[in-house]
């Protein structure tokens, strides 16, 4: 059966690191860098901490089909090696132990690879990435941290069809990155336009051949090499202008990013053109159906882009861990054990707790004893990440062991039943009080012996959206 | 289910308490042999060696009856080791008790030592069971624990942030105050409220000056049976009412919980009351030594344990009805807050205040003649938590 894409979600994280605060921070002027910021991963998000976001959005209130228990997952910056990342975002997503869950890491290019294995096999790309450079580099200013995701399922449910792929590949050295180190070094740029220009030609023209098209309605270049990306831009500029300048380059996550924007946006039965531009070039052509423009996504990303926090240049150096603190004089936890950890997985990973069928009852974590009527064993689980919630009462804890202190702590009542003392994401003290509106955000507690400890947070919900 | 208590069955014929503070020249061991040296050398009528068993508390400073038997070299006594967090003293009182109640042993000591300032970090540390992860208390800190009662509470009541504030300033002022006439107490300094007030921030709204001090120390206390106590003193102690509650800890879960009260300090007291015959708390009681882990606590516990009505307790804080000279003296010692808390020591330091203030030796702190005094402990955080309430008096109904 043909398969399209049948659902797609971005994510932005909320802090953002202006060109402004860089010149002024690294002494070059505050002028020097004009008016850009970036986005960038709050230091408890990471790759797959934002492909989880991204994926819930793709999935949105639809149940758990057939198609999405596969789960593709690339990108440049993987939390683990030898461990895959995948499977902690399937476990997120809580869609069970079937299916395939498998990364496809290290280069920019592996984004098309989990597209690609997705639009095959059914089931969900989750393309995420977190960009650093060295301090004052280019890439620093002009990456952009975030995660796309996109659900492929029966083409008749369709929002976009795959019309067509080409593909061309090289070996060259423009970019590269050594495991273990923070930043890429990069060739002299006109090296590598001059061996990207043919690779862009040759799989742009077959591509568009094989779709039987001149010109796409929408075009999207996502490339590390900037000047490459400017020349294929107007090379075959969409019949659309583009609106997705503004973003930076995202890694993994740039295509996904962009291709979200455009069906944010896109009418009806129009063409996408796709060029990634990463050691060879891919270039795909869809065309949107007349579902899209009724089931689109719920944050567009430009509306993302629009908001959000200014960040100080030391707290992004510290997040990155490249300005090393002195930490509170509080003992760092342990570790999570493994064994509890898998045994808890649907609690820790999908926030699923525990139902009494006597009394109704939630639990968090699961019990398997009711706390209100003593019944044992008589359970169902509820699954509380999609749910929204309520402050009872709550804490700013100065004294807390936090990669980031102080820490935000709030009791939080969730709608329908549960309570849990999480965390508060992506907030100052001031904007927490009782009564505040939160939702869940999957996050990266601390790491501790390089065992990450993932588990959900709360984020407020700003005032528009509930 | 019962709870008949023991009432005026026992009784404590000897006390020894060491200084509570940084004793960095001062071991767990040595605090030990501190601790029971001052307990027999006030106590001539009885040995090391007439003690036919021996119950320790401490939460984290040693494992398994050895932390005793090995510094005080004892030959082959019993020794069990209690934990029961921050009511592990009074726990290893409990359980002394109804050892020599149930006629087991006739002289029984119960020992209490912590020693906390040898960590390097701030504030207690726990050590966490092997888990995956997610419980809150694997980063959030007692202070901050215990600072969610303080929104909480104002919201409930509708008592303003200030009057709030001053409330819990009052009782960081008072128990300063108090420990401020007690040789003993880690800080011996009244503090003024203005420098309560300004203190720098640990948790929400509580800074430092709302904290209880993390000290080091070690206290203890020798039980017989009520009929024998005039063998070894003229002013023995006796056992009205033990009492503990452990919750289900249903707070962090039930969106029923508040974060203004304790359960389980309102069972345990309940029965407290009940095992010793009181029926009016606030007039009955002379004296209470109470769990002022941080200033919000001690506010609590006075609606929990019924000395306030509720909504009430921060009016009547701010009236100075628990001052030193007020209806009713909480903390004479100093409490929590300035005596300092050991842990394992806390809740035998509780009942060392009781047993001076009930002989006439507590100097500038003494009270009228007091009749009938309370012990109170608290163990874990909101919502989460054991709690112990003794009673007891200088005479025998």
């Amino acid at each position: 059966m043909p398969l399209g894409i049948t659902g797609y979600g971005a994510y932005l994280p909320r802090h953002r690191l202006t060109h402004e605060e860089l010149g002024a921070a690294l002494g070059s002027g505050p002028t020097h860098l004009g008016k850009g910021t970036r986005t960038v991963a709050s230091y408890d998000e990471d790759a797959t901490t934002m492909g989880v976001e991204a994926a819930r959005r793709a999935l949105g209130d639809a149940a758990p089909d057939r198609w999405t228990s596969n789960l593709l997952f690339a990108t440049s910056s993987p939390p683990y090696l030898d461990k895959s990342n995948a499977t902690a975002i399937h476990a997120a997503l809580d869609l069970g132990h079937r299916g395939f869950a498998a990364d496809t890491g290290g280069a920019p290019r592996s984004a098309i690879a989990a597209l690609r294995a997705a639009a095959a096999l059914g089931g969900l790309a989750v393309l995420s990435d977190l960009r650093t450079g060295l301090p004052s580099s280019a890439d620093e200013r002009g990456g952009a941290d975030g995660a796309a995701a996109f659900r492929f399922g029966d083409e008749a449910d369709a929002l976009a069809t795959i019309l067509a792929e080409a593909s061309a590949s090289a070996e060259f050295l423009d970019r590269w990155r050594v495991p273990g180190q923070d930043a890429s070094r990069s060739w002299e740029e006109r090296f590598g336009q001059e061996m990207y220009l043919p690779l862009i030609a040759d799989a742009v023209g077959r591509a568009l051949a094989a779709a039987g098209i001149e010109q796409a309605d929408h075009v999207i270049v996502s490339s590390p090499h900037t000047r490459s990306a400017g020349v294929a831009a107007r090379t075959y500029a969409g019949r659309v202008p583009s609106q997705e300048g503004a973003l930076g380059y995202a890694g993994s996550a740039d295509a996904g990013l962009k291709l979200a924007a455009v069906l944010d946006r896109a009418g009806a039965g129009e063409t996408i053109l796709l060029i990634s531009a990463a050691d060879g070039c891919d270039a795909l052509v869809l065309r949107t159906t007349a579902s899209l423009p009724g089931r689109r996504a719920a944050h567009p990303v430009l509306a993302q882009l629009e908001g959000g926090r200014e960040l100080r240049y030391a707290t992004y150096l510290t997040w990155r861990g490249m300005l090393d603190r002195e930490p509170p004089r509080r003992p760092e936890p342990d570790r999570p054990a493994g064994p509890p950890s898998a045994r808890g997985e649907a609690w820790k990973f999908g926030l699923v707790g525990s139902r009494c069928r006597s009394c109704g009852f939630v639990h968090l974590p699961p019990s398997r004893v009711c706390k209100r009527c003593h019944h044992i064993d008589e359970m169902e689980r509820i699954a509380l990440g999609q749910r929204s919630g309520t402050v009872a009462t709550f804490t700013v804890d100065r004294l807390a062991f936090s990669p980031s202190p102080p820490m935000i702590n709030a009791v939080v009542d969730f709608d329908g039943g549960g309570r849990y003392t999480l965390e508060v994401a992506d907030a100052s003290p001031d904007e927490v009080e009782i009564g505040t509106r939160v939702q869940m955000s999957f996050r990266r507690l601390y790491t501790v012996d390089g065992v990450h400890n993932y588990f959900w947070k709360a984020t407020v919900v700003a005032a528009e959206e509930d | 289910m019962a709870s008949n208590g023991i009432r005026d069955k026992v009784a404590i014929v000897g006390m020894g308490c060491t200084p509570f503070g940084e004793h960095w020249d001062r071991s767990a061991d040595d605090l030990l042999v501190d601790a029971i040296k001052e307990c027999f050398a006030t106590t001539p009528a009885l040995t090391l060696e007439d003690v036919d068993a021996f119950w320790l508390g401490t939460m984290n400073s040693g494992q398994s009856g050895a932390v005793l038997s090995r510094p005080m070299a004892l030959d082959y006594k019993p020794v069990t080791r209690v934990e029961n967090m921050c009511a592990t003293g009074s726990d290893a009182v409990r359980n002394a008790c109804y050892a020599v109640a149930s006629g087991a042993y006739d002289v029984v000591m119960a020992v209490g030592v912590e020693k906390l300032k040898d960590t390097g970090f701030s504030g207690l540390v726990r050590s966490n069971v092997a888990g995956d992860g997610t419980a809150p208390e694997n980063t959030l800190t007692a202070p901050a624990a215990f600072s969610l009662l303080d929104p909480a509470y104002c919201k409930k009541y509708g008592v303003d942030q200030q009057d709030m504030r001053d409330a819990m300033t009052h009782i960081a002022w008072k128990n300063h105050h108090n420990g401020a006439l007690n040789p003993r107490a880690q800080f011996r300094k009244e503090v003024s409220k203005e420098k309560i007030a300004a203190s720098p921030l640990v948790a929400g709204r509580l800074g430092i000056f709302d904290c209880s001090g993390v000290s080091d120390g070690a206290a203890c206390a020798l039980v017989v049976r009520a009929e024998d106590a005039h063998r070894y003193t003229d002013r023995p102690m006796f056992v009205k009412a033990l009492a503990l509650a452990a919750g289900p800890a249903n707070g962090p879960m039930d969106p029923g919980y508040d974060y203004t009260s304790f359960e389980e300090v309102v069972r345990s007291s309940a029965d407290a009351y009940q095992q010793a015959g009181i029926t009016d708390p606030r007039t009955q009681i002379d004296l209470a030594e109470v769990h002022d882990c941080f200033t919000p606590t001690e506010l609590v516990l006075m609606e929990d344990m019924g000395f306030s009505a509720r909504g009430e307790a921060w009016r009547d804080v701010l009236d100075g009805a628990f001052d030193l000279d007020g209806r009713l003296s909480v903390n004479p010692d100093g409490g929590l807050k300035s005596f300092g808390h050991p842990v394992g020591a806390s809740g035998l330091r509780m009942l060392f205040e009781n047993w001076q203030q009930f002989r006439g030796e507590a100097g500038a702190r003494q009270l009228d003649a007091p009749k009938l005094g309370l012990t109170h402990n608290l163990g874990g955080r909101p919502g989460t938590c054991v709690s112990f309430v003794s009673i007891v008096g200088p005479e025998r109904d």
